[in-house]
């Protein structure tokens, strides 16, 4: 079992003629992702490892579709264009890569996404895998990597930065374990399926055993998380390993912000809230296989 | 996240049809009496930083004479915040205040939409206000795509208990406020205090606004020189490295002075991260080991080896360190040999005299170590490169010895001997840099090293010379990457023949400045 994707996810490639799409649409396939149908707007008809390319989504799906998943490698600007594109055609999950989309974008996408019941993953992400089974995204980088550093498994993982991701994953996996599925939410201030979002899904799924969760200085998400344990919405075990101890605290300039969140945001607050609501919070990323062994019952 | 001065976000706020009170930015003390007299007294004064919190420290000044808007303005240029130091007062003229009320619209990331704050009261310490008056303060989710309607700012000012006529030009104001927000791909807007004056107006007599940083390419309008947060303007070196960002669209790499002016002997490390994450789990690490930061450095997304090249000249510009340490998270998914190509010509083109720990885990890790092993050697300080299986602890505690064995020696930054081409090379255009090939010393070479070195095919031998094996317009689009192994290859197993010139604008004439401080 796995969140999200699996072996019979179909997927569609945005931008796959570009120096990323290409690039990564071979990892996918090579992993075993089910990559059916490739978009470029003004290159329909050719094909890329082996997938056809079309000029708009529409066209896609009215020849290869239904797609579950749409991977978006398009450059920053035009993410937006591409997300809805992927929405208004009826794709339920969407994969943002790129870094530096507008925040203004992202409402955009968020709340046409909901408005369709879609969800997305992103932007900034590295994206997701479920070992053994897909790969969406980037991770591992390459196949013959990938299938190395990650082991099917019953640790869920999800993370705010790309690299960390693969390092949590990698220790988990050489300390004997291995992952139900692997999330990277994005490294951006609004993404799209938060760690809470994330959680939940990890919650329901009964592969999943335990949760191991990178968090970083910034945001209300391992806040939320720590609700969710408290509210009884995730009752399984909890490792978090928090980012962003020795970051300078930035000068106030927002006195908004000050009044909205009050004090949540810091390093101080995200493991003060976890580690009270029963989450084991470790100091190291190498601490991470002791606890995940731990919380496994030895 | 761009911060705007209080000047450029009255500026916006005014374009979006909200009032604010007559006023100029100056920056000097002549200008100052000039714009007061032309507002007529009584003016105030405002010093124009990054913060809030000003008018206790002595930022906000009224005067009534010139005599007092020469003695405050005085007192104002100079003022040191922080690393800030004033050299932009705005002076408005001071109107009659009825009430203050408190306007802010941020991004919510819970709920993935902007949120506005109102208060009916406003002012200096409006966070305690609202903790100790909830009932005066209201929230709003703003529907991204219907906006914000007078009618339901309406509602929300009324809900913070403002009633009667001034609720219609309240209103207003607030749905102007989001305009502005969206209009300009801000992050957050606040308005505080915005004011009723006596007159029946409301006027925002304070403003912040900051503007996304992905969002400023659209805004070109704004002048906005470095598209990141800051707490005080850029430092020289740090426009340098902007500059080589905003010039190559290939990965990130972010570069920001921690510490600008290091003092001798203390334990200063240039800090070279990969991610956000890996970068932050490795600040951690090396502060733990006693180090302080010099810079924070994180070139990430699969940058070329020439950013990365770059990125190491720029921290190595920064005088006093005892040791380079870079890191990301250990586990990354590019190919890492792209990054080691990167830190072995600048090293071997600074002669680096500190110790460098390099913690290059990820894809082709082993390549990455072996480039650094064999090609850094024989330099006389240690460089020592290691993999995902070295945590970043342990690395930052080698680099503890390293510095230690280098007798805690100080880096001296050096000049930057520009290349001086013969004028009768091969040349190849690149997309940052061009290169330059010896073919009289070609025609020595056996091994022809560089074209087997070239994984991307951009090189072919004819008649024994490397030449281009693409179009010269493929090339310089970036079909060639700058992955430096055709340099490194004939650096050490051929003629010496190619050399790949980088060219850093500025960082030569920085430098001079920086050696000419150190000797003095």
């Amino acid at each position: 079992m796995a969140i999200l994707i699996d072996e019979n996810t179909r997927v569609l490639v945005q931008g796959i003629t570009g120096r990323e799409g290409r690039a990564r649409a071979r990892l996918m396939k090579n992993y075993g992702t089910r990559i059916v149908a490739g978009v470029t707007p003004g290159k329909g008809g050719q094909a890329v490892e082996g997938v056809p390319v079309f000029d708009t989504v529409a066209e896609a799906w009215d020849s290869k579709g239904p797609f579950d998943a749409s991977a978006i490698f398009v450059p920053a600007p035009l993410v937006k264009e591409a997300a809805l594109e992927a929405i208004e055609s009826g794709i339920k999950l969407l994969l943002l890569v790129p870094d530096r989309v507008p925040i203004h974008d992202v409402l955009e996408i968020a709340d046409y996404a909901k408005k369709n019941n879609a969800r997305f993953i992103g932007p900034n992400t590295l994206g997701i895998l479920s070992p053994g089974k897909a790969v969406l995204g980037m991770i591992g980088g390459r196949a013959k990597t990938a299938g190395e550093w990650f082991k099917p498994g019953p640790v869920g993982v999800t993370s705010r930065s790309g690299g960390i991701t693969s390092a949590m994953s990698y220790y988990i996996t050489k300390s004997g374990f291995g992952e139900s599925t692997i999330v990277h939410v994005g490294g951006d201030a609004v993404v799209g399926l938060p760690h809470p979002e994330i959680i939940k899904l990890f919650e329901k799924d009964p592969y999943t055993k335990v949760v191991v969760m990178f968090g970083e200085i910034g945001t209300t998400q391992e806040e939320r998380v720590a609700a969710l344990i408290r509210n009884g919405e995730f009752t399984k075990p909890l490792v978090a390993f928090i980012g962003g101890k020795a970051a300078k605290k930035g000068t106030r300039f927002s006195h908004a912000g000050a009044i909205v969140e009050g004090g949540r945001g810091t390093y101080e607050s995200k493991v003060e809230m976890l580690r009270s609501a029963g989450a084991v919070v470790v100091d190291k990323i190498t601490d991470i296989p002791d606890a995940v062994k731990t919380a496994l019952g030895g | 996240m761009a911060r705007l001065y209080e000047y450029q976000s009255k500026e916006i706020l005014k374009k979006s049809g909200i009032k604010i009170p007559p006023g100029r930015a100056v920056h000097s003390i002549d200008k100052a009496l000039v714009a007061a007299s032309q507002l007529g007294y009584p003016v105030v004064m405002k010093v124009q930083i990054w913060e809030t919190g000003r008018s206790d420290k002595g930022g906000v000044l009224f005067a009534n004479s010139d005599e007092e808007v020469r003695e405050n303005a005085k007192k104002m240029f100079g003022m040191r915040w922080g690393d800030f130091v004033v050299d932009t007062i705005l002076i408005e003229k001071k109107l009659s205040v009825a009430e203050e009320y408190f306007a802010g619209i941020i991004i919510d990331d819970a709920q993935s939409k902007p949120l506005l704050i109102f208060s009916s009261i406003g002012g200096v310490g409006v966070e305690e206000i609202a903790k100790k008056h909830p009932d005066k303060l209201s929230k709003y989710y703003i529907d991204y795509q219907r906006g914000l309607y007078s009618y339901q700012a309406r509602e929300v000012a009324r809900k913070a208990g403002i009633t009667g006529k001034k609720l219609l030009k309240i209103g207003d104001a607030l749905s102007k406020l989001y305009r502005a927000m969206k209009a300009y791909d801000a992050r957050s807007v606040e308005t505080n205090p915005l004011a009723l004056l006596d007159n029946g107006d409301v006027v925002a007599l304070d403003a912040h606004i900051v503007i996304d940083d992905y969002g400023v390419y659209r805004h070109p309008e704004l002048g906005i020189e470095i598209a990141r947060e800051f707490s005080r303007p850029a430092t020289e070196l740090e426009k340098i490295a902007f500059n080589v960002e905003k010039n190559d669209y290939r990965g990130t790499f972010y570069f920001f002075q921690m510490t600008p002016d290091i003092p001798k002997n203390e334990s200063f490390i240039g800090f070279h991260g990969a991610g956000g994450g890996g970068s932050m789990m490795s600040m951690d690490a090396v502060l733990n080991a006693g180090f302080k930061l010099a810079n924070f450095t994180d070139t990430s997304g699969n940058p070329p080896s020439s950013k990365v090249y770059r990125a190491a000249r720029i921290i190595l510009s920064q005088p006093n360190i005892v040791g380079y340490f870079a890191s990301g998270s250990g586990v990354a998914s590019q190919e890492q040999f792209h990054s080691a190509r990167g830190f072995v010509k600048a090293f071997l083109e600074e002669e680096i005299d500190i110790p460098a720990v390099l913690r290059l885990g990820g894809n082709y890790e082993e390549k990455a170590i072996e480039i650094l092993e064999t090609y850094l050697k024989d330099l006389p300080v240690r460089i020592e490169g290691y993999g995902k299986d070295d945590s970043p602890d342990f690395c930052a505690n080698r680099m503890r010895e390293l510095v230690s064995e280098n007798n805690k020696r100080m880096h001296s930054v050096k000049p930057i001997k520009e290349f001086k081409p013969q004028g009768n090379e091969y040349r190849i255009k690149t997309i940052t840099g061009e290169i330059y090939i010896d073919h009289a010393a070609c025609d020595k070479c056996e091994a022809k090293p560089c074209v087997t070195a070239c994984q991307y095919d951009v090189l072919k031998l004819e008649q024994g010379r490397p030449v281009l094996n693409i179009s010269p317009d493929d090339a310089a689009k970036g079909k060639c990457t700058e992955c430096l192994a055709c340099e490194i290859a004939c650096k050490f197993n051929g003629q010496k023949a190619l050399y790949i010139n980088l060219p850093i604008p500025g960082l030569a004439e920085y430098r001079e400045k920086v050696i000419k401080k150190e000797g003095a």
